[in-house]
């Protein structure tokens, strides 16, 4: 179906091609400049997913880099998607990022617009956005490539790195969205991750469109997903979080429910969102989302029925150079 | 001044007056050249700006991609987006970071679908920004070729998904 030629090193990709549904998670960054704070984390999550997201100053916040997030995690042998924002840095900057994160160990990068400086904690701050998502996968297809920079200067030794971008299906223009997924495609994108999904019938209908552009095998798609505690949050994230979209029926759901019981719910509606999501044609995987709630994502993969994940032999890690110092943490 | 707006609710009369537009141009070309191309744009790019300011909202970037993007300036957009809406657009159509305003490429793809001559190349990809184009005469830039010039990197690749037009919507209205 798809070119079986690997792009990376990494073990994303490997399930991806595979023919597997895939399960990446995402790595909230601590604010704070202690690497024991990275680690707790991603122990919960290594287990149960084939790649890690760190973040980049989401929701126009600043927590640690991701690019350090990136070395942490490959120095324990754990799977790191580098997330990059346009936000905040320009092509020079972002152009000297990606080869430093590879050599760090990182096999995968996700591309991302970035929300803006104003829905962050330093409104003041001056926005960048010297690429969009479109020039950013596209720069780094190049580099990957074609071995060289932008500006046509040579690497001596390509970024081997598996492109992602995401996507949002539930945010206007919909009509355009899958035409914007052709072009995040064509510009070099290998996988993406959706904004969460919390509307399945609107997502058929995108994924229709999709199938019949022809996307579904030329990328893999892996959706958006995660655990709401309680109506407020869900209140919280439709009105606070851009490009966040929750029918009104999920919200109701939850607030008649028990306060005790809400967070269960929650979970409950999240499983079945990826039950839901993993019958349509053309999803390669999910990628769930909570923040700051490693411990439910594990639970949640695994009450959806998607463990073990394939980390057994046969499956490689992620990158050969890596240090092996936290080897000890493996044996969990 | 934005007395001008009202006209981009025409965006097939736009179009047209685009096209109508380079065409002079390039049919002026020769002269403009003996003249001199910086002499010309130090003339032009005054009322060039005044009035795409008053129909566009021009922001002079100097590399003009109206009728690819609906006649809408994207430069309009608070996040300079050249390739399409972010993921951060409002239920309402409205902007991520400017909530009065509607999303500047919900604009654009509403009005591509009434440019039959143009619509579709909302598609394509568009390099980055040039900034040192800024505040130049995008017209001397087109005849110049300044503003087609991209990256050696990028110079080379597919700039264009294969979407059949009639899929998108794109085709004779």
């Amino acid at each position: 179906m798809i070119n079986s030629e690997y792009k990376s090193d990494g073990r994303l990709e490997r399930v991806l091609r595979s023919g597997r549904f895939a399960v990446t998670a995402e790595l909230n960054p601590p604010d704070s400049a202690n690497p024991e704070e990275v680690y707790q984390a991603a122990l919960v999550l290594s287990q149960v997913c084939d790649g890690i997201n760190a973040t980049d100053g989401s929701g126009a916040n600043c927590h640690m880099s991701s690019v350090a997030i990136c070395a942490l995690l490959t120095r324990a042998d754990y799977a790191p998607v580098l997330q990059v924002s346009c936000r905040d840095r320009n092509r020079i900057a972002i152009q000297g990022d990606v080869p430093g994160a590879a050599a760090m160990g990182a096999c995968n990068v996700l591309c991302l617009t970035g929300d803006d400086v104003t829905v962050g904690d330093q409104p003041e701050a001056k926005r960048v956005f010297d690429f969009d998502s479109i020039q950013l996968i596209r720069t780094i297809k190049i580099m990957r490539e074609k071995s060289m920079f932008l500006s046509g200067r040579k690497l001596t030794s390509p970024p081997r790195l598996f492109i992602g971008a995401a996507e949002n299906p539930f945010a206007p223009p919909y009509d355009w969205r899958p035409f914007r997924l052709a072009k995040k495609v064509e510009a070099g994108a290998d996988f993406i991750q959706t904004q969460y999904c919390f509307d399945v019938p609107r997502f058929k209908q995108f994924m229709q469109r999709v199938r019949d552009l022809g996307l579904h095998e030329k990328v893999f798609i892996l959706v958006g997903v995660g655990p709401l505690r309680s109506e407020k949050a869900a209140e919280f994230m439709r009105t606070k979080v851009p490009g966040v979209y929750i029918p009104d029926e999920v919200v109701e759901r939850l607030r008649k429910i028990p306060a005790g019981q809400k967070r269960e719910e929650g979970k409950r509606i999240c499983v079945e969102i990826i039950q839901q999501v993993r019958e349509i044609e053309g999803v390669a995987g999910v990628h769930v989302m909570a923040y700051r709630q490693e411990e439910l994502v594990a639970e949640l993969i695994e009450e959806a029925g998607l463990l073990p994940r394939p980390m057994q032999p046969g499956v490689p890690p992620d990158h050969h150079h890596h240090d092996r110092i936290r080897k000890s943490k493996q044996a969990v | 001044m934005k007395t001008g707006r009202w006209l981009q609710n025409y965006p097939h009369f736009l179009e047209r007056v685009y096209q109508l537009t380079e065409w002079l141009f390039k049919r002026l070309d020769p002269a403009i050249r003996r003249i001199g191309y910086g002499r010309i744009d130090r003339w032009i790019h005054v009322p060039e700006a005044w009035a795409k300011r008053a129909v566009f909202g021009c922001k002079m970037c100097g590399q003009c991609i109206l009728h690819s993007t609906g006649m809408t300036c994207p430069m309009n957009c608070p996040k300079n987006l050249r390739n399409g809406p972010c993921g951060g657009v409002r239920p309402n159509g409205h902007c991520e970071v400017i909530p009065e305003m509607r999303c500047v490429w919900v604009e654009a793809y509403e009005r591509s679908l009434r440019m039959p001559i143009y619509g579709q190349e909302l598609l394509e990809l568009q390099p980055p920004v040039n900034r040192r184009l800024e505040d130049s005469s995008a017209w001397i830039n087109l005849l110049t070729g300044m503003d087609k010039r991209v990256p050696a990197g990028w110079a080379g690749m597919s700039y264009i998904p294969l979407v059949p037009k009639e899929m998108g919507g794109w085709g004779d209205e």
